[in-house]
């Protein structure tokens, strides 16, 4: 299995969490919104996986590069 | 005696009316369809309350001019709020993203290239039906800077070159700043492949220092200053605005610049060109030129941006997404956010958002010295 690292590619507030732990999702979904620059921002899947591990919370300020969640595909 | 007779009803023209239906749909726009709300409700009931005859609003009455006139006279003629709003705008300015990567301030600059062509088709159809419309030289370049996408810099230059056009250019550049998601998306796809519009830019990660912040506003005011004098007031403001941010010690005057003035003047600036659009400055064949060519002003700078990023990246090793060049358009940060979806829907990893605010904020700046070119020449 390859691992997926998704970090966030900009510095903000995690607004919710769309998915949890062993979900599966396909390339393109939404992953999480961070709010940066009064924008909610979608973070979207890269590629089709399983979400194997979630390491921010909602309402937590996450700076550029900040590793967010891991997919295995 | 009683009656009609103190009412206004007699005194409504055809022209009232169809300018009255405009105020309903500026409102509308603002409301239902949340397009730049904080302009365009002030700018429609503005635009209502001087179409309801015998007001006196935007009149002289026994020597004393009416409220909006006031506000118009006090300060638009005077280019106070214009400029103020600039303060605001620095305040709520990151130039992190341009002092990042210095490229895209180049794209900033290209995006301008739109002011530039609506100016020379404007001065074109002004020479073309002299008979018809009245667009000299002055207003040619009042209807070209709408192609940069900046409200207040229209509102800024048309005071001073063609003060006749002030309501028509700064609702079209409003209106269009609005519609910016719907103009540019389709620009954008004719002008790029699929490949391209997923080419993939690495997060910003290089940390912009505190001096190089602290530095910024005020080399730049002194170099664009220096190049381009008449765009002192714009230019200036903006980069004191942004000094009272990055400081870190005046807090409160930059909390003031970018929260409670900016509103204020939001206020007053909306509802006093709303004013201006009376049926009689309003319903002429110059408002039609202004509305088509500032479309054609908008696609011309989305395309330059676009095809000037190509040509960069013929010669860089690092491939920017050419979209970004679309972002030079002032329309912060609408054209950033263009930008951002279209490059996730073709790269699901791509999150172009900081990129394109590189380009977009060197838009502002660009904006600003074209209108200061054009007063140099003209003014």
């Amino acid at each position: 299995m390859a691992q997926e690292i998704i970090e966030a590619p900009i510095t903000g507030t995690v607004i919710s969490i769309e998915v949890g732990v062993g979900d599966k999702v396909a390339e393109g979904d939404v992953l999480l919104y961070i709010e940066s620059m009064k924008m909610e921002n979608p973070i979207l899947a890269p590629v089709d996986g399983t979400v194997t591990e979630i390491k921010v919370a909602a309402d937590q300020v996450v700076e550029t590069g900040v590793h967010l969640m891991t997919i295995e595909y | 005696m009683f009656g009609l007779y103190e009412s206004a009803f007699g005194a409504l023209t055809w022209g009232n009316i169809v300018m009255l239906l405009i105020a309903g749909l500026l409102i509308y726009l603002g409301i239902a369809r949340k397009m730049e709300p904080l302009l365009l409700v002030p700018i429609g009931f503005g635009v209502l309350l001087v179409n309801l005859p015998l007001g006196g609003l935007m009149e002289v009455t026994d020597g004393e001019p009416g409220l909006l006139l006031r506000v118009f006279q006090g300060g638009i003629t005077t280019e106070l709020i214009p400029a103020f709003i600039f303060l605001g705008l620095g305040a709520l300015t990151d130039f992190g993203p341009l002092i990042a990567n210095p490229k895209t301030l180049i794209l900033g600059a290209g995006a301008q290239f739109g002011v530039f062509f609506a100016f020379i088709i404007a001065l074109l159809i002004g020479r073309a039906f002299p008979d018809f419309l009245e667009i000299g030289i002055e207003e040619a370049a009042a209807i070209g800077i709408i192609g940069g996408a900046d409200g207040p810099t229209t509102v800024f230059l048309t005071n001073k070159l063609a003060p006749d056009l002030i309501g028509m250019t700064a609702v079209a550049a409003y209106t269009y700043m609005a519609l910016v998601p719907i103009i540019q998306p389709p620009i954008i796809k004719a002008l790029t492949t699929k490949e391209e519009r997923a080419i993939y830019m690495k997060p910003q990660l290089k940390p912009v220092s505190r001096r190089q912040k602290l530095l910024f506003p005020v080399i730049a005011a002194v170099i664009i200053i220096l190049l381009v004098p008449r765009s002192a007031p714009l230019i200036g403001m903006f980069m004191f605005g942004n000094l009272l941010v990055v400081s870190g010690v005046t807090d409160r005057l930059a909390d003031t610049a970018a929260n409670a003035f900016m509103n204020i003047l939001t206020i007053l600036l909306g509802l006093s060109i709303g004013a201006f659009m009376s049926a009689e400055s309003f319903l002429q064949g110059e408002s039609l030129v202004i509305l088509g060519l500032g479309v054609i002003a908008f696609a011309a700078s989305t395309a330059a941006g676009i095809l000037l990023a190509k040509l960069m990246n013929l010669f860089i090793k690092e491939k920017i997404n050419p979209m970004i060049g679309a972002a030079g358009l002032s329309a912060v940060p609408m054209a950033s956010r263009v930008v951002q979806k279209m490059g996730q829907q073709a790269n699901p990893r791509n999150f172009l958002l900081m990129h394109a605010m590189g380009p977009n904020v060197a838009g502002v700046i660009g904006t600003a010295t074209a209108a200061g070119v054009f007063l140099g020449i003209l003014g």
